[in-house]
């Protein structure tokens, strides 16, 4: 392709990496990803991808934005109190960069809804607050065969894993099935330090962009810890289950299924 | 020190650079010439490099600048991308000319 006189300017940092170039550059411009929420997540991962030059953006989101989210969310901000959070999202990550289309998706992700809506994006970037999302999106990422960036994180800590459907494990592979709810602090209860998404949803766009390009060693097969009072970081290797009941040899997870929900943030 | 390009005199921005094989101009079949004129680091390289991204192998790319610290970068960052530096006029003053064969083409894993 021929870069416009601002685009040559505006990803020259990025031109000049061996590792990207003109060619990686416009890899990054045809990408199609979609992020799971627009939260504490899906803020650093949005605006990252969409500095990056990520052509098109989906924002998965339904929730609209409150007052306690804009301690880490920081793709909203305080004149957007009450707009849906895919909305205000969309105007962040557009305004940042006039290359990145966002698509918005106002709807909670559901067995009937996922496939759907996930076929159209080549990775796709879990920043959900809940474990029957999380499952959720693992197995449709899964029978997609789509490369999920997955994570969470709880109070100081965050977790970072990417799953390659065929090429590794996935999150079934590590936990697989859902806590049952009471076992898991709820949300509410939990408490997070804002800056600890922004750590962790960077590392999930650091691996959505070598993904694209194809460099570098994915956190496939094992799962990144951070914790921020420590500083410290550990991996993790995470064999694939060959008796994983949705990515294993015989698996008996062969429809989506919809967890009951037991907790949730924006409340 | 002003260097002719055709008259195999060995310009001195040349001799600093060992890795560079000396030709003469008369023997380079240039494929494009680029002109990055008033352009300053690091665009000289970000625009040199797009256009030997677009070029074949074997194919040699000119790229005439007026920026001196580019006549000694631009050739080095060719370098480090595996492309082969065939050559380095000074022309005047201030402008060079920067002969350029592509000898790679994907970008570096």
């Amino acid at each position: 392709m021929d870069f416009t006189e601002d685009q040559i300017l505006r990803y020259s940092r990025h031109i000049l990496l061996p590792e990207v170039g003109g060619e990686g550059q416009e890899r990054i411009l045809n990408a199609r990803v979609v992020l799971v929420g627009a939260g504490g997540l899906g803020s650093p991962v949005g605006y990252y991808l969409a500095a990056a030059g990520v052509g098109t953006i989906g924002v998965i989101d339904n929730d609209r934005v409150e007052i306690s989210n804009l301690q880490r969310q920081i793709a909203h901000h305080t004149g957007r109190l009450g707009v849906l959070k895919a909305d205000s999202a969309k105007e962040t990550f557009e305004t940042l960069n006039p290359d990145v289309k966002v698509i918005t998706h106002k709807e909670r992700l559901t067995s009937g809804n996922i496939k759907d809506i996930i076929k159209d994006y080549d990775i796709v970037v879990d920043g959900s607050d809940n474990f029957p999302t999380r499952y959720l999106v693992n197995d449709a990422c899964v029978m997609l065969k789509k490369t999920l960036v997955s994570a969470a994180v709880f109070r100081f800590e965050g977790q970072v894993m990417t799953i390659v459907p065929g090429e590794g494990p996935c999150y079934r592979c590590l936990f697989e099935i859902p806590p049952p709810p009471g076992m898991v602090p709820s949300c509410q209860e939990a408490g997070i330090l804002g800056v600890v998404t922004g750590v962790i949803g960077t590392i999930q766009a650091t691996e959505v962009i070598k993904v694209i390009l194809g460099i570098g060693q994915p956190l496939k097969g094992s799962l990144l810890l951070w914790n921020a009072l420590d500083m410290s970081f550990r991996k993790v290797k995470v064999p694939h289950n060959r008796e994983c009941p949705v990515c294993g040899e015989h698996p008996t997870i062969t429809e989506l299924i919809d967890y009951e929900q037991f907790c949730s943030m924006s409340h | 020190m002003e260097a002719e390009a055709n008259n195999g005199f060995i310009p001195q921005s040349a001799i600093a650079n060992p890795q560079c094989e000396v030709t003469m101009a008369d023997e380079l079949k240039i494929d494009k010439t680029l002109d990055i004129k008033g352009q300053v680091c690091p665009y000289t390289f970000v625009r040199s490099k797009l256009a030997i991204e677009k070029m074949g192998l074997g194919e040699v790319l000119e790229i005439v600048t007026d920026h001196k610290p580019a006549s000694e970068n631009v050739p080095r960052s060719m370098e480090n991308e595996g492309q082969k530096v065939l050559k380095i006029d000074q022309v005047g003053e201030k402008e060079w000319h920067i002969f350029v064969r592509k000898d790679k083409d994907k970008v570096k894993k």
